[in-house]
C-alpha cells in the first residue's frame, strides 16, 4: 500500500513541474511587457531598469522558473500589485475558509448522494425513485450560481432564516455548503443507483436471496457495499470538480476564499496574485485526486496490484 | 440519407425529444431574429423605470437602468448560443484531429497527446477557463477561446478511443490490403465512423459551454456591458436581490431551459442512434 502511494505521488511530480510552469507563464503570455502591468504610468526608463532588475526579467526565461520555483519552495509568491501585501499572506488568509467549504462540501455530497441513490435504488421506478432522480436532474443542470442566488432569495431575503453572505457565523456556511454539494449529490446519487440496480442483478446477490437472508439485510449489507467501489472512483476522478463548485459559489455568498479572491484579481489583473491563486488551486485538485486514487486502492487490492 | 432521417424521425417522434426540439427551435429563432423580436432595444435605458416589476409594458419587469428585461433576454439568446457553439465547435475540430492522428499514428506522439489529455483530465474546466482568462483578458472572445480549451481534453480522448476500436476492424484491414494511403484509410474509412459518437458528445457539452459562459459573465470577466449576456445580467442584478428578484429569476430560468432542453434532445438522440456504449469508451 506505502509502494503505490509513494508511486502515485512520484507520478505527480512531472505534473505538478508542467501545471507551476503554465502557471508561471501566466505573466510572460498576456499581450504586452509584464513591466507595464507592474509599473505604474509615468515611470522613467532608471525605474523600470530597476524594476526589471529586481523582478529578474532581464534574465532568460527559464532562469526565471527556475528563480520563481525556488522562491515558491521557500514560500514567497511575490507581491500583490493591488493590495500591496505579500500574496503568500493573502492566500494564508483565505486558504482556511475555502477547506471548510471544500471538506464540507465533499463530505455532504458523498453522504446525501450515496443515500439519494440508494433510496432510489431500492424503489426502482417507484414515485420516490422518479422524484429524487427529478430534483437530481434539475439540480445537476441549472448553473450552480444560480441555484445560490435562488437560495440567497428563499431563505435569506424571504424568509430571514440564514445571513445572505459573508463568513462571520457557521450559518453563513449552511447555503454555501448546500450550493456546492448539490452538483455533486447529483453525481454521485447516479452512480450510486446505476451501481445498485447493476449488482443487484448478479448472481451472487440472487443466492443470498435462495439463502433466504432478509432483503434488507442483502440491500444494505452486500448490494450497497459492493456498489461502493465505482462511487469511489467517480468520486476521486471528480473532485477537482467538485473543489471547482467551491471557487465559483465563494464569489457568489461574497465569502473570503481562494475562489473570490482569485476572481476578483482577475478582474483587476493583479497577477501574482492570479497566480499564486491558480497554484494553490491546481494544488488542491492533484492532492484532492491523489486522495481518491488511495482510497480507491485501500478498498480494491486488484488496483493496487494492477498499477504495478 | 434515408437511415439519417428515420433517427431525426426516431428523437422527434419521442415525447421528450419533440417538446426539447420544440424548445430548442425557439430559442434558436430568439438568437437569429432578435432584433425583430424584442419589444425594446437591448440597450434602451428609462431610469424613471428602473426596477418595475412584471407588468403588461415589461412582460419580465427591467433593471436597474430600467432596460426592457424580456428584450435583454432574447438578445442574450444570441450571445449565449453563439459563443457556446462557436467554442464547442472549435473544440470537436481540434479534438477530432488531435484524438484521430494520435489513435491512428500511435508511438511517441500519441504517448505525448494522452499524456496531456490524462494531465487536463482531473482539472474542473472553470480551472482552465479562468488561466486562459487570465492569459487572454477578460472578454467574449477569450471566454470563447477558454471553454474550447477546457472542453479540448474531452474530445480528444472520445475520438482517440473510437479511431484505436475501429482501427483493427476488418474493413478496415482490407482497406489498406488494397493498397489505400494512410490518409484515405483515416479520413474516408475510419472518420466517418467515429464522428456520431463525437458530434452528440460535443452537442451535449454546448449545454455546459453556455453555463460556463454565463458563469464568466456572472464574474464579470465574460461578455462586457451593455452586451445583453444571460450570465452578467445576473450579476448586476445581485445588488437588487432586495428589491428586484426577477433580474435574478428570468436569465437564470432561460439558462437552465436551455440546458435542459440540450441534454434531453441530446439523451434522445443517443437512445435512436443507440450508442450510449460508444459514448462511454474512452
Amino acid at each position: 500500500m506505502l509502494d503505490y502511494i509513494l508511486r502515485r505521488l512520484l507520478f505527480l511530480v512531472p505534473v505538478f513541474f508542467a501545471v507551476s510552469f503554465i502557471i508561471f507563464m501566466i505573466i510572460h503570455l498576456v499581450p504586452g511587457d509584464p513591466i507595464d502591468h507592474i509599473l505604474q504610468v509615468g515611470s522613467t526608463a532608471e525605474q523600470r531598469a530597476a524594476f526589471t532588475a529586481r523582478y529578474g526579467l532581464d534574465k532568460p526565461l527559464l532562469a526565471q522558473y527556475g528563480i520563481w520555483l525556488t522562491k515558491l519552495a521557500a514560500g514567497d509568491l511575490g507581491e500583490a500589485i493591488i493590495l500591496r501585501q505579500p500574496v503568500t499572506d493573502l492566500i494564508l488568509q483565505n486558504l482556511p475558509h475555502s477547506l471548510t467549504l471544500g471538506s464540507l462540501a465533499l463530505v455532504f455530497s458523498t453522504f446525501v448522494g450515496i443515500a439519494a441513490g440508494a433510496i432510489a435504488a431500492l424503489n426502482r421506478n417507484g414515485w420516490t425513485d422518479r422524484s429524487v432522480m427529478t430534483v437530481i436532474l434539475f439540480g445537476s443542470t441549472v448553473p450552480s450560481f444560480w441555484l445560490g442566488l435562488l437560495l440567497i432569495l428563499l431563505f435569506a431575503v424571504q424568509l430571514e432564516w440564514l445571513p445572505v453572505s459573508g463568513a462571520r457565523s457557521a450559518a453563513s456556511l449552511v447555503l454555501p455548503v448546500l450550493t456546492v454539494g448539490l452538483g455533486g449529490v447529483a453525481l454521485i446519487a447516479r452512480v450510486t443507483r446505476a451501481a445498485m440496480l447493476d449488482i443487484a442483478r448478479r448472481d451472487f446477490i440472487l443466492m443470498l436471496h435462495a439463502k433466504g437472508l432478509s432483503p434488507w439485510r442483502i440491500h444494505l449489507r452486500h448490494v450497497l457495499r459492493h456498489a461502493m467501489l465505482p462511487v469511489v472512483t467517480i468520486l476521486g476522478l471528480r473532485i477537482g470538480w467538485i473543489l471547482g463548485g467551491a471557487v465559483t459559489i465563494e464569489y457568489v455568498f461574497a465569502r473570503p476564499g481562494l475562489g473570490s479572491l482569485l476572481i476578483t484579481s482577475l478582474g483587476q489583473r493583479d497577477y501574482p496574485v492570479v497566480q499564486g491563486c491558480l497554484l494553490m488551486l491546481a494544488i488542491a485538485v492533484m492532492l484532492g485526486t491523489l486522495l481518491g486514487d488511495i482510497v480507491q486502492a485501500a478498498m480494491d487490492p486488484r488496483i493496487r496490484e494492477g498499477a504495478r | 440519407m434515408a437511415a439519417n432521417r428515420s433517427v431525426l424521425a426516431r428523437t422527434l417522434l419521442t415525447p421528450r425529444g419533440g417538446i426539447a426540439a420544440g424548445f430548442l427551435a425557439v430559442t434558436v429563432a430568439c438568437a437569429l431574429l432578435s432584433p425583430w423580436i424584442a419589444p425594446y432595444a437591448y440597450d434602451l435605458q428609462n431610469l424613471s423605470q428602473a426596477n418595475r416589476e412584471p407588468s403588461a409594458l415589461h412582460w419580465l419587469g427591467t433593471d436597474e437602468f430600467g432596460r426592457d428585461l424580456l428584450s435583454r433576454i432574447i438578445w442574450g439568446a444570441r450571445t449565449s448560443l453563439a459563443v457556446g457553439v462557436t467554442s464547442i465547435a472549435a473544440s470537436v475540430i481540434c479534438g477530432m484531429t488531435l484524438g484521430a492522428a494520435a489513435g491512428y499514428f500511435g508511438g511517441a506522439f500519441d504517448r505525448a497527446v494522452t499524456a496531456v489529455v490524462d494531465l487536463t483530465w482531473s482539472f474542473p474546466e472553470i480551472l482552465i477557463a479562468l488561466i486562459f482568462v487570465a492569459i487572454i483578458g477578460p472578454g467574449l472572445n477569450s471566454t470563447a477561446i477558454a471553454i474550447a480549451i477546457g472542453y479540448l481534453a474531452q474530445f480528444t480522448r472520445l475520438t482517440r478511443a473510437q479511431v484505436m476500436a475501429l482501427k483493427t476492424e476488418t474493413y478496415v484491414e482490407a482497406t489498406i490490403s488494397l493498397g489505400a494511403g494512410h490518409l484515405y484509410v483515416l479520413f474516408r474509412r475510419i472518420l466517418p465512423n467515429a464522428l456520431t459518437p463525437v458530434v452528440v458528445a460535443g452537442m451535449l457539452a454546448t449545454g455546459d459551454a453556455i453555463i460556463l459562459e454565463a458563469t464568466l459573465g456572472f464574474f464579470g470577466l465574460g461578455a462586457q456591458p451593455p452586451t445583453p449576456s444571460w450570465g452578467a445580467m445576473m450579476s448586476s442584478g445581485t445588488a437588487q436581490i432586495f428589491i428586484a428578484p426577477w433580474i435574478i429569476i428570468f436569465p437564470g430560468l432561460a439558462i437552465a431551459a436551455t440546458v435542459i432542453a440540450i441534454n434531453q434532445f441530446g439523451d434522445a438522440l443517443i437512445d435512436a442512434l443507440d450508442i450510449r456504449g460508444r459514448l462511454r469508451e474512452g
